[in-house]
């Protein structure tokens, strides 16, 4: 009988090998995190049909950990502003911004989102970066699933490559 | 069968209007504000116009009067629209509200309040219905800076 190099489970003694590994803190929680991105849909416009498209099953972004939308933002790490905002909804979004536990991060959805697209009047807020910090944008009227999906994937680099701070000064 | 319609509103109606014409299949009518309320008493009674489709209004500036506030009503029983204009000066722009008629109107005029500042006389709440408590001014009107926003939260610097 051939011997497993690897034993599945161990059996008898223990050898020692493979049974510790060496990391970075900071590259195995932003690899841990990065794949549990749980988004907050902030859905205000048409581009909400491009977000269903892109969370459905023909492009799956549960790939990424990032299909399960939580519609509490406590339970949310990817807060996804899709479409336009108006200044008399500004106040809402800054409210549900400020109840999302950190770490966050924040997506701006489309054209409008990012810096007020084709609005500039008495109604629309010009770019949700004037009332909240921005992660990622990505632009489009609307965006194509493929620019969403790289926008997702850029913003894996992104928390991959940052600080994950166990405690802050702030604890 | 719509010409007939239009006929007899013209018939009936016409001497009340400063104006009256069809355009694009609409009987349009012009009409003094003080004649408002009686004319559209006669429109839903008279000939069967039930249904308030909308108010708005027109800055014509710098024309004097300046705003044209504008009406349309539809006959789910002759399948036909009429239009109705008033013209009201800045320095006094009222006009009758039609609640007592269509109580669809109620939310309608409060658009129009607050987007062109137009007062309907009998409407008790012209509070803002789009715009946010606060807002100050009339968006749609021409003198309106389209690059004066308002907001209501910080911005980020």
């Amino acid at each position: 009988m051939k011997a497993a190099t690897i034993p599945i489970q161990a059996v008898g003694e223990k050898s020692g090998a493979f049974e510790y590994i060496t990391t970075k803190k900071d590259e195995l929680i932003g690899w841990a995190r990065k794949f549990s991105l749980f988004p907050y849909p902030f859905v205000t416009a048409c581009c909400a049909m491009e977000f269903m498209a892109v969370s459905s099953s023909p492009y799956d972004t549960d790939r990424f950990g990032a299909a399960l939308p939580r519609f509490s933002p406590r339970q949310a790490d990817l807060m996804m502003i899709v479409g336009t905002i108006s200044h008399k909804q500004a106040p809402v979004l800054r409210r549900v911004y400020d109840q999302m536990c950190e770490p966050k991060w924040v997506m701006a959805f489309g054209a409008c989102a990012t810096s007020g697209g084709f609005y500039q009047n008495y109604a629309a807020v010009a770019g949700v970066d004037k009332i909240i910090p921005v992660d990622i944008y990505v632009p489009g009227c609307p965006p194509r699933p493929e620019m969403v999906i790289d926008g997702i994937m850029r913003l894996q680099e992104l928390i991959a490559r940052s600080q994950h701070p166990i405690a802050t000064k702030e604890f | 069968m719509a010409d007939d319609i239009f006929e007899r509103l013209q018939a009936a109606l016409g001497p009340g209007a400063a104006s009256s014409s069809v355009a694009h299949g609409i009987a349009v009518f012009e009409i003094a504000p003080a004649a408002l309320t009686g004319f559209v008493a006669r429109l839903k009674g008279e000939f069967g116009f039930d249904l308030f489709l909308d108010v708005t209004a027109v800055d014509w500036l710098p024309q004097a009067p300046r705003f044209e506030v504008v009406w349309h009503f539809y006959s789910t029983t002759h399948k036909v629209r009429v239009r109705l204009k008033v013209r009201v000066p800045e320095s006094d722009a009222t006009v009758d509200s039609l609640v007592a008629h269509y109580g669809s109107a109620r939310f309608m005029e409060r658009e129009c309040h607050e987007m062109y500042g137009i007062d309907f006389r009998g409407n008790d709440d012209l509070r803002p219905i789009l715009l946010y408590e606060g807002f100050e001014g009339h968006p749609l009107r021409k003198d309106y800076d389209k690059e004066h926003e308002q907001p209501l939260v910080p911005y980020r610097t």
